[in-house]
């Protein structure tokens, strides 16, 4: 044991959401602190319970090295009132503690001020006070205890550094060596030697320190019980990393769900009803039929290991779920006697946007956009989608998206279902709120697809008019979302759809100044096609290269694109793109030299050398047949078009003088460069390419 | 203390937790004679909770949920029910332990169960008071609200008070293992002379649900609301705290039956509750200034 570090901090419960943030937060900033104040540790990490942050570091070094500061003074032979000056400063009492050293300035002189290095343990408190006090929490409380902030009340505090107790200034907040167990599964004050013992104490004392070791345990358990009932669990990583943070010791339980509740629709309940009930409110797993249909099972996590196995702790969440069930069976059976078209008029009451206007307006815009964005997406009915978005808001308004409002769209479905809308309907009014995140799927019906577009681009040129833009991490009304979304349905759909003049059509239906507010959401949608294409390993520099020729049609562009990075991959794309900036370069530096442009035809009675000669023949082909290539979409073939240039190009360079004695012959090779330039820049702007 | 075999009655439970919290030091309270949402507008809690004097209150406060009226259909909702409110100030420093020994003093064994506290901030938009806290939950359901108040009527706590409200009616559920509320053992006694939850408050559920959500007079309702106004800004003109937060919280079940009537849009809504908060905001600086 040297040079051994403990920290706990025991608190009341830390909200989940927050508890391995604050951990690496916590671990982070002692690391930092230490490296600051020069203290070396080989090893240092933490753990994170409902109630305790745990930091534990060894092979601290004992001391901090000394240190010692030079500090150049005045003149040698400076008045007086300097040389006191300087004194009082580098803390020293005569001018005698300094060295003279000569300089190629003169004499001066120079104080060393030997600062030694404190030991670690007197470093240690104010250091981890320190850590605390900076430590980011979402959101923080005072309490009567302590002055400082923290989630919530702290308890007490340990702090060993080798064993030996730490003095923290934590007002009334007890510091020492004293901890507690599990709240229901232990009794009394734990006291703690060191790193070794404590660990060994708090594992007796049913607190599973290590949060993955606590979810691992959980995913086991629900495997198991589920496994003995010949059922599935429901994966849910989400809800794993969750209830890893409310329990110090995992006991998974099973209850069950009356089968009234289960069965087929329109007795039972829909199945988005009894996971949102199950999973959002009370934190439960759903359990699966082999089939995939809900079984009447449902898992949960408790915290507590009781004397008849959880027995009355099953019983009671039973009936807490009962209860949520009856209340959602009682808005089911309520919602479906309203239909939805005589929901849409309550919309009007619902503002979207206080400059925006009511929910209502929305959907009608939607409505008007989703029409004029038919033809690209084939399979897409107008009347259906023209239902659709008339109805695509109406669950606002139903009990059951009042109780739980996540499941707005999918109760919109069922409802269309009762009302006789039919499948097409009732499927896109579910899917025009997809994608809801990165993770989320993209709608797959045709009208679906449709209402998703016009419901995103719609939120993105409204709140663009009204300079509701996204700044660095706030984005209220998540419009990044929103854009990742279109960008998603245009690319996983292939859709081909001119991005400008839908965007432009969206602008132009309420909003004024449709040429700004497009051109915004496209510079906007831009940004998210690159950081979206860069995590599947698709350069920004080629995107912009695509981009910038005014390419807003995704699809063709990310095909232009992957064909261009497959091209600048062979050995001709990296020499060719050498050969573009060698031109480009020259032509730029010439042209500003000369304070002329040279982008004119060149004059083939001038071309003095077979090489000349040979490139002006090579691009005229290349450039006819690489075009054609394009507007017929064959962007490989083109890139082979490309590649014919390399040979010509580079025995121009090799043969032929750019910068000839004759004036004329000169300028006609910087136009033959500058044409292999605008040549090339017809399949992309190479010059936004990095090399 | 609860004997073994038979739960607590409603009422019992009721007297168990008064006779606990009175044993940690508490003044024990009759509810506030004015209809209000929660046990938090009782100025034992809202005007108590500000200003350094320590306090210690408990008391029962029937609470007015106009909106959540199902017309005695709902087991588990009702548009009146009872909160039992502690206000701890200063905050002591094992809040949560008192909180634990008060579920054992009504029989609540913690060995038995699985007692969670559930992040869940509270917050009154009408007060303008907020704290940070946690949901209680007893075996998934959630019995209590534990919050340290940050903030009443816009105003720092200092100290900060913990606040503990039980939900009776669900505690009492799960204590005598009934689905419904209706069921629920008021009085304990057996036989001819029992009283259930049902006896007492069904009639009452009915006819205010159709009261809250049909019948309540919206144009008078919205005359009332200004006449509260009024009256509670010029009590505060003349520094009489009490009474003007008295108009205060009449101002705010009016505006809870106009919200039960759905007459409201989103931004008026929101206006309305802006005005409510105002009118806390002026009583809370009232109390204080005449706590000088």
């Amino acid at each position: 044991m040297s040079g051994e570090l403990l920290l706990e901090l025991l608190s009341e419960e830390i909200p989940a959401r927050m508890q391995r943030r604050a951990l690496d937060d916590l671990t982070g900033l002692i690391r930092d602190k230490l490296k600051t104040a020069e203290i070396l540790a080989t090893s240092l990490s933490g753990y994170v319970t409902p109630r305790r942050l745990v930091v534990i570091a060894d092979g601290i070094s004992a001391r901090q090295p000394d240190r010692s500061e030079e500090r150049r003074g005045p003149r040698v032979g400076s008045p007086p009132q300097a040389i006191d000056g300087f004194l009082r400063g580098a803390g020293l009492a005569s001018i005698d503690q300094c060295e003279v050293r000569g300089t190629d300035r003169g004499e001066f002189y120079f104080a060393v001020i030997k600062q030694p290095g404190r030991a670690t343990e007197e470093v240690l408190p104010e250091l981890i006070q320190g850590a605390m006090t900076a430590l980011p929490w979402p959101k923080s409380m005072r309490y009567p205890a302590s002055g400082l902030r923290w989630v919530r009340p702290l308890n007490s505090v340990i702090c060993l550094y080798d064993g030996k107790m730490l003095n923290l200034p934590l007002g009334e907040v007890p510091v020492g060596r004293a901890t507690r167990g599990h709240r229901f599964l232990s009794k009394g004050e734990i006291s703690v030697a060191n790193t070794a013992d404590y660990l060994k104490k708090l594992a007796e004392a049913h607190v599973v320190l290590d949060w993955s070791e606590r979810r691992a345990t959980i995913e086991k358990g629900l495997d198991r019980l589920a496994k003995a009932e010949g059922l599935i669990v429901k994966p849910d990583e989400g809800l794993l990393d969750e209830v890893a943070g409310l329990v110090e010791y995992p006991v998974v339980l099973m209850g069950s769900i009356d089968a009234d509740f289960v069965r087929p629709l329109p007795d039972g309940l829909p199945p988005e009803v009894l996971a949102t009930a199950m999973r959002t409110h009370q934190k439960y797993f759903t359990c699966l039929n082999p089939d995939g249909t809900p079984a009447p099972r449902f898992l949960f996590v408790a915290n507590n290991l009781t004397a008849d196995k959880g027995k009355t702790i099953a019983v009671g969440n039973e009936r807490v779920l009962r209860a949520r069930l009856s209340d959602a069976r009682f808005f089911w059976d309520q919602d479906r006697k309203v239909r939805l078209e005589d929901r849409v008029e309550a919309l009007k009451q619902r503002i979207y946007h206080e400059k925006l206007g009511s929910v209502y307006e929305r959907v009608q815009r939607i409505q008007a956009l989703a029409t004029a964005l038919l033809p690209p997406v084939r399979g897409a009915r107008e009347d259906q989608i023209r239902t659709a978005a008339r109805l695509a808001k109406a669950d606002l308004s139903s009990g059951m998206v009042g109780e739980f409002p996540e499941l707005q769209g999918i109760m919109g479905r069922y409802y269309a279902l009762v009302d006789g809308l039919g499948a097409p309907i009732a499927d896109a009014i579910a899917e025009h709120y997809k994608p809801l995140g990165p993770a989320d799927s993209c709608p797959t019906s045709p009208d679906g697809v449709v209402l998703a577009l016009a419901d995103k681009i719609d939120a993105l040129v409204a709140f663009f008019s009204i300079g509701e833009k996204p700044t660095g991490s706030r984005d209220p009304f998540a419009l990044r979302r929103a854009g990742l979304g279109i960008i998603r349905i245009i690319l996983e759909g292939e859709l081909r759809l001119r991005l400008r003049s839908a965007l432009e059509t969206a602008a132009s239906i309420y909003f004024t100044d449709r040429n700004r507010v497009a051109g915004e959401v496209l510079e906007f949608l831009a940004e998210r096609l690159k950081a979206h294409l860069r995590e599947h390993g698709v350069r920004h520099d080629l995107i912009a290269a695509v981009f910038s020729l005014n390419e807003d049609d995704l699809v063709r562009l990310l095909a232009r694109v992957r064909a261009l990075q497959a091209f600048l991959d062979t050995n001709d794309g990296t020499n060719l793109l050498t050969a573009y900036s060698r031109a480009s370069n020259i032509v730029t530096i010439e042209e500003h030299k000369d304070g002329q442009r040279y982008g004119g035809p060149e004059t083939s009675d001038l071309f003095r050398q077979p090489e000349e000669e040979g490139l002006f023949k090579a691009l005229t082909q290349v450039g006819l047949k690489a075009s054609e290539l394009i507007v017929e979409e064959k962007f490989e073939d083109a890139m082979a078009e490309l590649a014919k240039l390399r040979r010509p190009v580079d025995d121009f360079f090799e043969k032929v003088t750019v910068n000839a004695d004759q004036p004329e012959l000169r300028v006609n090779r910087l136009r033959l460069l500058a044409r292999i330039r605008s040549t090339m820049n017809q399949i992309a702007d190479f010059s936004q390419i990095e090399g | 203390m609860k004997t073994a075999g038979k739960a607590l009655s409603f009422q019992g439970l009721i007297l168990e937790l008064q006779r606990y919290w009175a044993a940690q030091g508490c003044v024990i309270l009759q509810p506030l004679d004015l209809e209000v949402g929660a046990g938090t507008f009782h100025p034992a809690t809202a005007l108590r909770a500000l200003g350094p004097q320590p306090w210690k209150a408990a008391y029962v406060q029937p609470s007015r949920r106009p909106t959540d009226g199902r017309y005695g259909d709902n087991p588990n909702r009702l548009q009146h029910y009872y909160q039992l409110q502690v206000i701890l100030k200063p905050a002591p420093a094992d809040s949560q332990n008192l909180y634990l020994a008060s579920l054992a003093a009504i029989g609540i064994d913690a060995a038995r169960h699985d007692i969670r506290f559930v992040e869940d901030d509270w917050e009154s938009p009408t007060l303008g008071a907020s704290g940070l806290g946690w949901e209680v939950w007893l075996d998934g359901m959630e019995v209590s609200q534990f919050t340290y108040f940050q903030q009443v009527g816009g105003i720092e706590c200092d100290p900060v008070s913990t606040e503990l409200t039980y939900g009776l009616e669900r505690l009492a559920m799960y204590v005598q293992g009934v689905e419904s509320v209706y069921d629920l053992d008021f009085n304990g006694v057996e036989g001819p002379g029992r009283i259930g939850y049902g006896d007492v408050f069904l009639r009452a559920e009915r006819e205010y649900s159709a009261y809250n959500f049909e019948y309540a007079n919206t144009a008078k309702l919205f005359e009332h609301f200004a006449d509260a106004e009024a009256e509670c800004s010029a009590l505060i003109g003349r520094a009489l705290a009490l009474p003007a937060y008295d108009q205060c919280l009449k101002s705010s079940h009016i505006f809870n039956l106009l919200d039960a009537r759905g007459v409201f849009s989103v931004t008026e809504r929101a206006t309305y509750i802006g005005r409510v908060r105002a009118l806390a905001r002026a009583c809370c600086e009232a109390w204080l200034a005449g706590n000088g």
